[in-house]
């Protein structure tokens, strides 16, 4: 079947220098790459915070240049990067950039201007947010949350000019992702090739689609939030802000609602939650699948579920508020609304398992951290009905409980499987392969590093420890145990953090020293494996576009002569 | 092929193959489409804000602060320059529908260019009146969702000037859409304040 | 396999960690026992869905490694085997959100009886205030608050002039008798956290919030701030006496009311505290009953 798209004559915007080609790239692969590394670069100073977070923790007194004001700006700018500038921007505008065009099979996103300008954006938000660490006070330190009055009051650190400059970087931050966003749905509804129906797209693309659909719908709350709040603090308004005593004085602000505010932060905070979670499950189901050599198991459920999750999702907000001093009486809608969403998430897990189960599975590295991924996410998603059954998140609240559920949900799962994405695409991506030895190495360290460190958390929690504190002191409730406890926790933190240097070296060297990679060392079926150059070249697909003849799961078909049947291959 | 019946195909079946692309809409509608879904969240988010901080927290104990905005005339009279704007930008898409050359569209622009202005003057007036962003709420508000309307009004005249450059019929189609989109949540907008 | 045997370890080292770990709640001291039994069933839900499901993913590893000869199943999907896992798990969220939502039941609604008590928190400490005899706690609202009159009451509501002030000791509950604590916070959101009382609950600035209880258990517990409110945050400590309600009324006789601050206060105090009172321009807030 000879036939020419319309698209085939359109005329690509070919890179003419090494500026074009690099810098002001419109190529998809590209800007997947700068988001990427931009992503990965500010992560870094994240995880620095966190590992300046345990010293201080775990070793109370010992580092006497840490002040209270410091660690409060260490927990704030560690979750607003990780959450944020990290997790998403790397899944939605690193892997949803790579992946969305070679997985449906188009030459590259729909708008590759406004894809560049989507990357330009998010690194400006990213320099302006970098800069508050430099304006006088220091970056804000009122928690990721931002809740106001205390994020623009006195006696928080930052709330001069630190909250100004992360408010601005996060309102860039959304117009980038917004226009990134349109790029990802428009071009997973648009230009998907021939064949490709919907539901022959990897679940990946299915997970970075709705997590855009979600980030559309979501992130104006979080910008109209910012906005507001940028008012209140710079133009003397009272959105949020209600008569309160500030430096002795009583305010001229009055009547603003602080929970106005929770509730909008949350109406975009939830579903970023999902925002990050999705995609994750995507890229996992996928992972879990290639090396299992076996098709995803009930594929339409987990394309059903992961939409039922997405609009769920945004019916839950308010279960983060529970003991916010709002009307108690929305506890029970949220509470059950919150529980349902674990029965489609349940089905996810169920089906990654049965994916395995009757598989023929090879313990790549990949696999390696999609397996680690389906254990913390189920330790995760399980705390968190403790959290979301509204009584039982009454004691356990802002507690370490809180910060051990959403480390191992949000934080350690995603990153595993950010992980495990990495070493699988890898070899596509740069045409080269890691080394085995230190994947595997980097592997276990993560693993059982991060295990160590959130499972004691939560028991810490259900003691009553709380969270966001400087240092415990002195209550009569907390044993000395629990010190011990934080110093090992702050040692197995300080393990995790120095094992990212392999994967680092691992990914580096191998750039350059690597074996060179075959075009499909995995013998994947989907798409983006099928790319007639690897690396894929600029247009990706060489003069005619690929034509879909099959889902992208067929593996180990009965009678067929491979385990694996790309989905370009037609029928017999 | 319905959206229920495309989600629930067994795609694994040989059944499932559908190599026919001519039905698609155009990357542009659907791109402004979920643009519009975005701009829709944003405004609807700040009119459910509007409505909390004027009356539903006084039942919390919240002070009673808010003090209502009064409606000058040159609200009315922007109100009626922003549907002329909307007019002019749909006789131009008719235009081009049939081919035609049409004014339309610079017509369309300068009246969008007029309602800015416009709301300039009316923020100008609130201002002489004593009405500033920080001594109410609802002042604040107001202000608020004008400037993300104006700033997505001022979005829609570049694009206006390309189409003005470029005038093939995909272009002023969307544009027009656009023009429409704004005049609707223009028209939430100015029922909340006319009502509250 | 190594993964596997690592799954299988975490599991087991997990439950063992939970059976062995000196770090459980905090012995409660109040009525919220349904709290922790919601608490319980959910754990032992969450517990055997964790035990299954990971020892599951681990023989599924181990006998279906990849090995010569081996071949995977093709089956793309297996409807009545999801929808049996489906309703199983249906089941086992309804059976944790029963008891989580009856003691929600019983957490929103505050018996009829409940003497009313109020903290009010600021940066970085907690007051705390009695109705006095009539009952009645006299309207406060921050717009009130003077150097004499740190917890801002209105000095012209004559519901106030009984209430007791306790502006820097320690809150005192009877033993036995339900309470409404009534939070109110002068500058930023902060969150009333006793440990052992299990409820808490987050003072928002511009509303009062509130829960209730009844203190089982006497002794002497810590307040603590639960929701981040600035640099002294973790500092921002109080504590908590529950005992007989007969050394709660001995207590309750030696502190001093409002009415009794106000006598004492200078005249020049108290000046500047009316004037706060008549300056103001919006509606005295309330009186609670």
């Amino acid at each position: 079947m000879a036939t020419t798209l319309a698209d085939d004559l359109r005329p690509l915007h070919h890179p003419h220098s090494w500026v074009t080609r690099y810098i002001w790239s419109q190529d998809h692969k590209v800007i997947a790459i700068q988001y990427s590394c931009t992503a990965i670069a500010i992560g870094l100073v994240a995880l620095v915070l966190s590992a300046l977070m345990r010293l201080q923790l775990g070793f109370p007194g010992a580092f006497p240049a840490i002040t209270p004001d410091n660690y409060l700006q260490f927990v704030s700018m560690h979750g607003m990067i990780m959450v944020v500038y990290l997790l998403t921007a790397l899944l939605l505008g690193g892997f949803g950039n790579y992946l969305i065009p070679l997985m449906i099979g188009a030459r590259d996103m729909v708008f590759p201007f406004v894809n560049m300008l989507s990357y330009w954006f998010y690194l400006l938000s990213v320099i302006v947010l970098v800069a508050g660490f430099f304006v006088p006070g220091g970056p804000t330190g009122a928690g990721w949350t931002l809740y106001p009055p205390q994020a623009i009051s006195e006696g928080t650190p930052g709330h001069q000019w630190g909250i100004v400059t992360m408010l601005v970087s996060l309102a860039i931050f959304v117009a980038a992702f917004t226009m990134g966003g349109l790029n990802y749905v428009t071009t997973v509804l648009q230009a998907r090739t021939r064949g490709m129906t919907l539901m022959r797209m990897p679940l990946s693309v299915w997970g970075i689609f709705t997590a855009s659909v979600m980030g559309l719908l979501a992130f104006p709350a979080l910008f109209v939030a910012a906005i507001m709040m940028l008012f209140d603090h710079l133009a003397g308004t009272s959105f949020f802000m209600p008569t309160m005593q500030s430096a002795g004085a009583i305010t001229s602000t009055q009547g603003g609602s602080p929970l106005l505010f929770q509730h909008l932060f949350w109406f975009f905070g939830h579903p970023e939650v999902y925002i990050v979670a999705l995609p994750a499950f995507g890229i996992v189901s996928d992972l879990v699948s290639v090396h299992a050599r076996r098709n995803i198991f009930g594929y339409r459920m987990m394309v059903w579920a992961i939409v039922i999750i997405g609009a769920l999702s945004f019916l839950v907000w308010a279960h983060h508020m529970y003991v916010s001093g709002m009307n108690p009486y929305f506890g029970f809608f949220f509470a059950t609304s919150t529980l349902i969403i674990a029965i489609p998430t349940a089905i996810k897990v169920y089906n990654w398992m049965l994916t395995l189960w009757r598989g023929n599975i090879h313990m790549r590295v990949p696999m390696l951290f999609a397996i680690a991924f389906i254990f913390t996410f189920i330790h995760g998603g399980l705390s968190g009905l403790f959290l979301g059954n509204v009584s039982v998140d009454v004691p356990l609240s802002d507690t370490f409980f809180v910060v051990a559920h959403f480390h191992m949900v949000m934080g350690v799962s995603p990153v595993l499987v950010i992980f495990g994405a990495i070493y699988h695409w890898y070899p596509k991506i740069t045409g080269r392969m890691w080394n085995e030895t230190l994947g595997k190495l980097h592997f276990w360290i993560t693993f059982l590093g991060v295990y160590a460190i959130f499972l004691p958390m939560h028991y810490l929690g259900i003691l009553g420890v709380p969270r966001r504190y400087y240092a415990l002191g002195q209550a009569d409730f907390i044993p000395p145990s629990v010190h011990l406890a934080n110093q090992w926790i702050s040692i197995a933190a300080l393990a995790v953090f120095a094992a990212q240097s392999l994967f680092f070296f691992n990914m580096i060297w191998s750039l350059f020293r690597g074996p060179k990679a075959d075009p499909n060392p995995w013998g994947a079926a989907s798409l983006e494996w099928q790319t007639p150059q690897t690396p894929p070249a600029h247009g990706n697909w060489g003069p005619k576009l690929p034509i879909v003849y099959r889902w992208a799961y067929d593996y180990s078909v009965p009678g067929a002569e491979r385990d694996f049947i790309p989905q370009t291959e037609p029928r017999a | 092929m319905n959206l229920i019946a495309r989600l629930s195909e067994r795609s694994w079946e040989p059944a499932s193959d559908r190599l026919d692309l001519s039905h698609r809409p155009s990357a542009g509608a659907v791109g402004l489409a979920a643009y519009a879904a975005v701009m829709a969240v944003m405004f609807s988010l700040v009119m459910v804000a509007y409505v909390m901080r004027m009356g539903l927290h006084a039942a919390m104990g919240h002070a009673d602060d808010w003090v209502a905005m009064p409606h000058p005339p040159l609200l009315w009279i922007n109100s009626a320059v922003l549907v002329m704007s909307s007019v002019a930008w749909e006789v131009a898409r008719r235009a081009a529908e049939r081919g035609e050359a049409s004014r339309a569209p610079l017509l369309g622009g300068a009246l969008g260019l007029c309602f800015l202005g416009g709301q300039w003057l009316l923020w100008r007036h609130y201002q002489a009146a004593g009405y500033y962003l920080a001594s109410n709420p609802a002042n604040a508000f107001f202000y608020l969702l004008t400037a993300l309307h104006g700033v997505h009004i001022a979005g829609g005249l570049v694009a206006a000037a390309w189409v003005l450059a470029s005038r093939t019929l995909p272009h002023v189609r969307l544009c027009a859409l656009y023009w429409h989109l704004l005049l609707l949540i223009w028209m939430a907008i100015a029922v909340l304040l006319l009502l509250t | 396999m190594p993964i596997a045997v690592a799954i299988a370890v975490l599991v087991f080292g997990s439950v063992a960690f939970h059976l062995l770990s000196p770090w459980w709640r905090t012995p409660i001291a109040s009525n919220w026992g349904s709290i922790d039994s919601a608490l319980d069933v959910t754990l032992w839900i969450c517990a055997a869905a964790f035990v299954l499901l990971n020892l599951f993913l681990a023989w599924a590893l181990v006998r279906y490694r990849h090995r010569p000869g081996h071949h995977a199943h093709y089956e793309p999907e297996n409807s009545r085997l999801e929808k049996r896992l489906t309703f199983w798990t249906a089941i086992g969220i309804a059976g944790m959100l029963a008891p989580g939502l009856a003691a929600w039941g019983k957490f929103v609604s505050v018996p009829k009886d409940a003497t009313i008590i109020e903290a009010v928190g600021q940066q970085w400490q907690w007051s705390f205030r009695y109705p006095g005899p009539d009952g009645v706690l006299g309207a406060a609202a921050v717009k009130y608050v003077t150097p004499d009159n740190v917890l801002g009451l209105d000095p012209l509501d004559p519901y106030g002039r009984d209430d007791l002030l306790i502006e820097t000791g320690d809150l005192h509950l009877p033993l036995g008798k339900p309470v409404k604590i009534l939070l109110r916070s002068k500058d930023v959101l902060h969150d009333f956290y006793v440990p052992e009382f299990r409820a808490k609950m987050d003072l928002v600035p511009g509303i009062v919030t509130y829960f209730w209880m009844t203190p089982t258990k006497t002794g002497t517990f810590d307040i603590l701030c639960a929701e981040l409110c600035g640099t002294g945050h973790h500092q921002m400590r109080g504590k908590v006496v529950v005992e007989t309600p007969k050394a709660f009324a001995a207590w309750q006789a030696q502190q001093s009311s409002f009415g009794q601050i106000l006598a004492e206060a200078p005249p020049a105090a108290m000046s500047i505290l009316l004037i706060k009172a008549n300056a103001c321009t919006v509606p005295a807030s309330w009186s609670i009953r």
